[in-house]
C-alpha cells in the first residue's frame, strides 16, 4: 500500500479506499487476518484513531469482520468481493471515458482507442 | 474526568489581553494541532498548561486539578527554545532526565538517538541547531507521559527529519495519552491530527475534528487555515 495522501479529502476515507483495493486485488486474501489497528496505523503512518475509523467503515461494508478477542479478518464472502470489484471497475471506466471526453474524444471513439491499443498494451503488461 | 480543561481562561500582560475567554477540553488519546499565526497566543496557552504562567482569570485543570507538581509528572513538554546545558554530553543529559523523571524510559531514548545518528559522547555545544532540536524531542518523547505538549517541534529541522519526527510522535504516543502540537507548518503535520484548534487574536477561532473539517470545506487544513487568516 502506498502512503501518499491527499490532504484535501478525509484521511479515513482514503484509508478505506486503499484497504478496499488491497482486498479486491487479492493482496489481502479472503479470510486473512489483518494486522492490529496500531500496526496498520504505523505501516500507513497515520493516527491510530483515523485507522480505527477506517476499519469501522470497512466493517460496515462487511469487507472485514471482527472475531471477538481474536482480531479482524478479511471477509470470506467472494460474491461481495466480486461486487465491490466490479463497482470499482465501473468507476475506473467512467473516469477513462470522462477524461477521453475532456480531450475531445467521443464515447465510441474512446472504446475504439481501447480496442486498438488493447493488444499492444496487453503485450506490454505480460 | 477530562485530561485538560480550560474554563474562561484569560491572560493579560501589562493591560494587553493575550488570551481571552478560552474554553477548551482536551480528551485522552488524541493528537491535537494548535494552529495559529505568530503572536496569537499559542505559546501563552501552552505555558499556562505547564504552570509556567498563572491565569489572570479563569482556570486550567489537568486531570481535574490546578497545574503544579502532579501535572508536571504527567505532562512532557517541549518548549520553543531548548533549555539544556550546552556543556553537557548527550549521555549526561540522559542520566539527568533519568534521575529527574520517574517515567523517563532510557532504553527508548537510546534507541531513538541511534535511529537519528546522535552520538552519546557528543557535547551539545558541538551539535547543530537541528540536532539539538532532535535531541530535545527525543528526551520529551521518551517519557511515558499522559500528555505531550510540543511547541513548534518542526521549526528547525529538514523535511526528511520532519517525517521521522512525525513517525516518532505516532510510534511513541502511548494509548490513552494525548499530544498537543503547536505549529504553523500545517501541511507537514495535518495527516496525523485528530483535531485542530485554530487560535487567533487570543481567542479560539475554530475547533473541529480534522477529517470533518476537510469534508465540510473540501480542502486541506493548510488551505482552510490560509483562507481564514489571509493577511
Amino acid at each position: 500500500m502506498d502512503y501518499n495522501f491527499d490532504n484535501e479529502r478525509p484521511i479515513y476515507i482514503q484509508l478505506v479506499e486503499k484497504i478496499r483495493i488491497e482486498i479486491v486485488s487479492g493482496k489481502l486474501k479472503k479470510g486473512q487476518k489483518i494486522p492490529s489497528v496500531r500496526e496498520l496505523a504505523l505501516m500507513m503512518k497515520v493516527n491510530p484513531n483515523t485507522m480505527q475509523k477506517a476499519l469501522v467503515e470497512l466493517e460496515n461494508e462487511k469487507l472485514i469482520y471482527t472475531e471477538r478477542t481474536n482480531g479482524k479478518y478479511v471477509t470470506e464472502d467472494e460474491k461481495l468481493i466480486e461486487r465491490v470489484k466490479s463497482e470499482l471497475a465501473k468507476e475506473k471506466i467512467e473516469n477513462y471515458i470522462n477524461s477521453m471526453n475532456s480531450i475531445g474524444i467521443s464515447f465510441d471513439e474512446a472504446i475504439k482507442y481501447l480496442q486498438e491499443l488493447g493488444d499492444k498494451l496487453k503485450n506490454k503488461h505480460n | 474526568m477530562e485530561l485538560v480543561e480550560c474554563k474562561n481562561l484569560c491572560k493579560t500582560f501589562d493591560e494587553k489581553q493575550i488570551l481571552e475567554n478560552i474554553n477548551l477540553t482536551i480528551p485522552r488519546g488524541k493528537i491535537i494541532g494548535l494552529l495559529g499565526k505568530n503572536g496569537t497566543g499559542k505559546t501563552t496557552l501552552i505555558k499556562l498548561l505547564n504552570d509556567l504562567l498563572t491565569p489572570t482569570s479563569g482556570e486550567v485543570l489537568i486531570n481535574g486539578k490546578k497545574p503544579g507538581v502532579e501535572s508536571k509528572k504527567i505532562i512532557s513538554y517541549l518548549p520553543e527554545r531548548t533549555y539544556l546545558d550546552k556543556t553537557m554530553k548527550v549521555s549526561q543529559v540522559i542520566t539527568f532526565f533519568e534521575e529527574f523523571y520517574d517515567n523517563f524510559n532510557k532504553e527508548k531514548a537510546i534507541k531513538l538517538l541511534k535511529d537519528l545518528n546522535l552520538e552519546l559522547n557528543q557535547r551539545i555545544s558541538q551539535m547543530s541547531k537541528g540536532m539539538q532540536e532532535k535531541l530535545q524531542l527525543i528526551l520529551v518523547m521518551s517519557r511515558d507521559a499522559e500528555l505531550y505538549i510540543l511547541d513548534e517541534p518542526l521549526g528547525g529541522v529538514d523535511p526528511a527529519t520532519r517525517d521521522y519526527i512525525l513517525d516518532t510522535i505516532l510510534t511513541n504516543f502511548n494509548e490513552g495519552a494525548s499530544v498537543i502540537i503547536s505549529t504553523h507548518l500545517i501541511a507537514d503535520i495535518e495527516r496525523i491530527l485528530d483535531e485542530v484548534i485554530f487560535i487567533d487574536k487570543g481567542k479560539i477561532y475554530l475547533a473541529s475534528p480534522a477529517d470533518e473539517l476537510r469534508s465540510k470545506e473540501n480542502a486541506s487544513i493548510d488551505e482552510i487555515f490560509r483562507r481564514c487568516f489571509k493577511c
